[in-house]
């Protein structure tokens, strides 16, 4: 079966990270139901390093696979180093996605930046809002691919 | 276990199709078109085969075309209709929302063209009335194209009365018959239809072979040019045995009509109940007048591909109309055209049975699909807004 790669697979039919941290210190939210994938990533962190993370996702099998990846990837790394994840190190990790598929992985990017962002709001820290993603609401369903090209 | 409930996507070829074919393949490989009685076998084989096919229809053998599908059927079908109204000004056609897109992108082609088409409502119920096609018809109306019955949510539309209007108003009549040839009872004279599209594999024949009923006098239009096949109309060489089998396939379906529909309907009607049981499901589609092998379902909270590939994982086979399984980024037209909000849409579920279907195919399918649901849902930010009362349910 070629529609996915076997890591992808992996990642959907065995996700990692599921569920819900109650006592989340940051809480991202990204997507919309109407285009059918949303992502909520919550962490936990301490001294600036993310020590539990989880995730709930309504969507497709690589959007799934791709938030049960994004959580492993910044799972103990510190703020910045998860920050730095890009939507093309999640699909690499992946061993790739289908060019339809794509704005799965941008999902997964964006849900862990607004997952921060929610954590510097709620402690006041300082942070340039610039490299966060806008999180309009998505009348347009074709907006993250036109950010994918 | 293994249960095929994509149906309506596909069937298998029947064990009395391939065998009808073979021969046609190997020891009486001919031209139908060679004047040598060796090819000459062929094209009896091709004219028998359309004989068969017109009975089934209650159709002329001289008023069958044999194609490569259905969306050949449907594209011959509609050009042609357009091409004789362009020539007399008539420049409107009637048709639905929720067509195949064999029609309606066909239909849209023509709109660039300067064609108008009016798309019926399909109500809630995905089912439209006479009436509408009669307040739609105008003074420039050259084509009703209205399907048998849907494809995805299986409704049966009322073709007999549209039929009956439409040869009233003296308009041409078509209907993408695809999901309906072999399943439901079809009778082209009393069902007043002018032209209809049939596909082999979807009765138990072959892929790429299809037939277009044109009633007499209906001028056809080619839209592959070339040899003198089927009568001048659709040129390139025969396929025999695709053909052959579409009969044999086709015969088949219809002198088991009654028997097959059934014990079909059966299997449906438990597997509807039993998915009905789902909290926040609906089924979507007129409850009665649907196709006997048709469960189309919506279940609140969760995405229609990732629930696919759970039951593909649980060996079962079957579709949705979710924008992720089609790689479009909206889903299915026909859902959204009976109402179905977006969200729900994507959370789509068509399982198509057929006569080799078992009632252990049903237990099967009503032991995973509840379980696969209800683990997506669990991990469904959308599903716990609703279940906290942040979002309203739809269903």
């Amino acid at each position: 079966m070629a529609l996915y790669s076997e890591k992808v697979f992996d990642h959907f039919k065995n996700p990692r990270n599921v569920g819900e941290i109650p006592d989340a210190d940051g809480v991202g939210e990204v997507g919309n139901a109407k285009c059918g994938d949303i992502m909520k990533m919550y962490l936990k962190i301490r001294d600036n390093v993310i020590t539990d993370v989880k995730f709930e996702t309504f969507g497709c099998g690589s959007a799934i696979a791709s938030s049960s990846m994004a959580t492993e990837m910044i799972k103990g790394k510190t703020i910045e180093e998860a920050l730095a994840v890009s939507n093309k190190d999640v699909v690499d990790a992946l061993d790739g996605l289908p060019a339809h598929k794509l704005h799965c992985s941008v999902l997964a990017e964006e849900a862990i930046k607004s997952a921060v962002q929610d954590y510097y709001e709620r402690n006041g820290i300082p942070y340039d809002k610039s490299q966060f993603p806008v999180m309009e609401d998505c009348e347009h369903c074709g907006e993250h691919e036109v950010r994918m090209v | 276990m293994f249960v095929y409930a994509d149906n309506a996507a596909t069937t298998r070829v029947s064990e009395a199709a391939v065998r009808a074919m073979l021969p046609y393949l190997g020891t009486c490989f001919g031209n139908a078109s060679s004047l040598y009685s060796f090819g000459q076998e062929a094209k009896e084989a091709l004219e028998n085969a359309r004989a068969t096919v017109a009975g089934c229809l209650g159709a002329e053998p001289r008023e069958i075309y044999f194609t490569s599908g259905g969306s050949e059927s449907d594209n011959q079908a509609i050009f042609s209709a357009a091409a004789q109204g362009r020539k007399k000004g008539k420049m409107h056609i009637i048709s639905t929302a929720f067509e195949h897109h064999a029609v309606l992108h066909t239909l849209r082609r023509l709109e660039k063209e300067g064609f108008a088409v009016t798309y019926l409502d399909v109500h809630e119920n995905g089912v439209v009335t006479p009436e509408q096609v009669r307040d739609a018809v105008r003074e420039d109306t050259c084509l009703v194209t209205v399907m048998f019955a849907n494809n995805e949510i299986g409704t049966i539309q009322p073709i007999r009365e549209i039929g009956a209007l439409c040869r009233e108003r003296k308009v041409l009549f078509h209907t993408d018959a695809v999901q309906a040839a072999g399943h439901l009872p079809i009778d082209v004279k009393a069902d007043n239809i002018d032209m209809l599209s049939l596909s082999a594999h979807k009765f138990h024949g072959p892929k790429g072979v299809g037939a277009l009923y044109v009633r007499r006098g209906v001028t056809l239009q080619n839209l592959i040019e070339g040899g003198a096949q089927e009568r001048g109309k659709r040129a390139g060489t025969e396929n025999v045995a695709g053909i052959v089998a579409l009969s044999v396939a086709l015969k088949d379906a219809c002198d088991h009509m009654a028997e097959n529909a059934e014990k079909v309907s059966a299997l449906r009607d438990r597997l509807i109940e039993g998915l009905l049981r789902i909290p926040h499901s609906a089924l979507n589609g007129d409850r009665e007048r649907r196709l006997p092998g048709n469960v189309n379902f919506c279940f609140e909270g969760i995405e229609g591909e990732s629930l696919l590939l759970l039951l593909d994982d649980a060996g079962i086979c079957a579709s949705s109309g979710s924008a992720c399984t089609s790689g479009s980024l909206d889903p299915s037209h026909v859902l959204l055209a009976i109402g179905r909000p977006h969200e729900v849409a994507h959370g789509s579920l068509r399982l198509s049975l057929c006569e080799e279907n078992t009632p252990e195919d049903v237990d099967h399918i009503l032991t995973e699909v509840p379980r696969i649901v209800e683990y997506l849902r669990n991990m469904s930010p959308v599903w716990k807004d609703l279940v906290s009362g942040k979002k309203q349910f739809m269903l």
